[in-house]
């Protein structure tokens, strides 16, 4: 360990793995309850690694973020998920995903990419946390990977906003984080985009009776009609 | 001198297998709020198995003779190499940590032969079984050992826990994940509840006890113990490789002593909380148990992965 060599700075790769480690438990969670809480715990393992990079690198404007982190998206985002899936009788829905075992090794492939491809950055990167970037990259990418492997619209909304942590957590890492009126933008726009998901699932699901959108695919009216 | 304190250390690991094997029975019974028997039971059982007339089947071909002293005798030489009270010590040296996998594989292939060799259906199955589980374990279990040899430039497990022992304090994520990775593999190979269960004869559950249910006497004894010995092995491997210290680096007697006391209560932490787990969880189906063994897998390579990706360079 040749970078972050002081007990603290290993606490943040530790903390940092383990956001990783959340997305791909995130990958193979089938019920939806269960999905929002690892959300939760990913954003106060987010806000915990961002608090400790504060502490270590001398940048109090981080803790500030990481307060932000902690009540939008460790507290408030997923509370309002909860209500939002208690409202539609979503909590026993189970988003099945088919082949898990090969879907997780295709995340651990993408880890390698993330890594192959961060390369050139982290070595140009003067930072001691240069060694997280690609985590954060593969995190980014895992989110993805949870919107397109699972069917319910709530796993999506789920996949954007661990995208979102992981955009975070790559600003965190590599730049110290943003400055702060572009974090505080950003922290409303999830806020506003939790709020305006919100409406939409209630929209699909007056349209197609479901939150599995795979259905919109089907043209309902021809079958009416028949 | 220090290879009389090797041979101490593999008669003191063989002996107290059926001691750590008793006190996870009464943890068990104490979790179920039933009567525990005595610690000692395990030896009580061993020494009637002995005693006990052996009987064989009659078309038992030398496989089924040989397999019981070819599983016992494996699970003593695995033991030589783990370290135990003291790091250091001769045929620790000798072997490294694939040669530990290898004879676990090795004792696994005879196991299931002596299952496959008396033609009956239940043996087979368990073969089957064993293999099946094995053949996803050794995986997992091989990408966790090599996280480790990666982190300490060694596959030599004794040389690797030496360094580990003199170095300050350091978290290594790679560590975490790669430990947890360990612990879902031992679950699995000792036939713990989640995969296996072995105090039922159940037989649509067992893995296990369906390949050496054709067994008696001494030949059984020396089977059980074996297992006894390999529980104990993942236990020790779990304890002095992701928590070393305590560990005794010098032949002196007081760095001996403390060596017996802190692999004492890293033990009784170990399966206090593999108790707990096994009274928590409910057993898997059986064609679960891929998924069960593919996320250890998936633990330990991340492991790999963030040594790799966070802690070099």
């Amino acid at each position: 360990m040749e970078t972050l060599t002081s007990l603290y700075g290993q606490a943040v790769l530790l903390l940092a793995a383990l956001v990783l480690f959340t997305s791909f438990v995130m990958l193979a969670q089938s019920r939806v309850t269960a999905l929002v809480n690892l959300f939760a715990l990913q954003g106060i393992l987010l806000a915990a690694t961002t608090a400790l990079v504060a502490i270590v690198q001398n940048s109090p404007h981080l803790i500030i973020s990481a307060t932000l982190t902690l009540g939008l998206k460790g507290v408030l985002i997923p509370l309002l998920l909860h209500w939002l899936i208690l409202r539609m009788g979503l909590h026993r829905t189970i988003d099945e995903v088919k082949r898990p075992l090969q879907l997780l090794l295709g995340a651990a492939s993408l880890v390698v990419f993330s890594y192959y491809v961060t390369l050139p950055v982290v070595e140009l990167s003067e930072l001691e946390t240069r060694n997280i970037i690609a985590a954060s990259a593969a995190t980014l990418l895992l989110g993805m990977l949870l919107m397109i492997s699972h069917r319910q619209a709530i796993s999506h909304v789920v996949g954007f906003m661990a995208m979102e942590n992981a955009l975070f957590f790559s600003a965190v890492v590599s730049t110290y984080g943003m400055p702060l009126v572009v974090e505080l933008g950003v922290a409303f726009d999830v806020m506003v985009a939790a709020v305006i998901f919100g409406v939409f699932f209630f929209q699909i699901r007056e349209s197609i009776d479901s939150l599995d959108v795979d259905r919109l695919s089907r043209l309902t009216e021809i079958e009416d009609n028949e | 001198m220090a290879w009389l304190l090797n041979l101490l250390q593999v008669i003191l690991f063989v002996a107290t297998a059926p001691l750590l094997a008793g006190w996870i029975k009464k943890l068990k019974c104490w979790s179920q709020n039933r009567m525990a028997p005595s610690v000692l039971q395990p030896y009580r059982d061993l020494f009637k198995l002995i005693r006990k007339e052996t009987v064989v089947a009659e078309g038992a071909s030398w496989i089924f003779h040989m397999a019981p002293y070819i599983i016992f005798s494996v699970a003593v030489l695995a033991a030589a190499i783990v370290p135990l009270v003291a790091v250091q010590l001769p045929t620790a040296r000798l072997a490294d940590v694939i040669v530990l996998v290898g004879f676990f594989a090795l004792a696994r292939f005879f196991q299931a032969l002596a299952g496959l060799d008396i033609g009956t259906a239940f043996g087979g199955m368990g073969s089957s079984r064993e293999m099946t589980v094995a053949s996803l374990a050794e995986p997992a279990m091989l990408m966790a050992v090599f996280t480790l040899a990666v982190s300490m430039s060694t596959t030599n497990l004794s040389a690797a826990i030496a360094t580990l022992l003199h170095e300050p304090l350091t978290i290594r994520p790679s560590f975490v994940f790669a430990g947890l990775g360990l612990a879902l593999v031992a679950v699995a190979e000792t036939g713990c509840i989640p995969v296996d269960n072995p105090a039922t004869h159940l037989e649509l559950t067992m893995i296990h006890e369906a390949m050496i249910l054709e067994y008696s006497g001494h030949h059984l004894a020396l089977i059980e113990w074996a297992a006894q010995i390999r529980m104990m092995i993942y236990a020790v491997l779990l304890a002095n490789i992701f928590m070393p210290w305590g560990l005794a680096d010098n032949f002196g007697l007081a760095a001996l002593g403390w060596g017996m006391i802190a692999i004492l209560v890293k033990l009784v932490g170990i399966t206090v909380v593999l108790v707990l787990a096994e009274a928590v969880l409910a057993k898997m189906r059986l064609f679960r148990a891929q998924h069960f063994l593919g996320f250890a897998y998936l633990l330990a390579l991340l492991g790999m992965l963030t040594h790799v990706i966070l802690e070099v360079g």
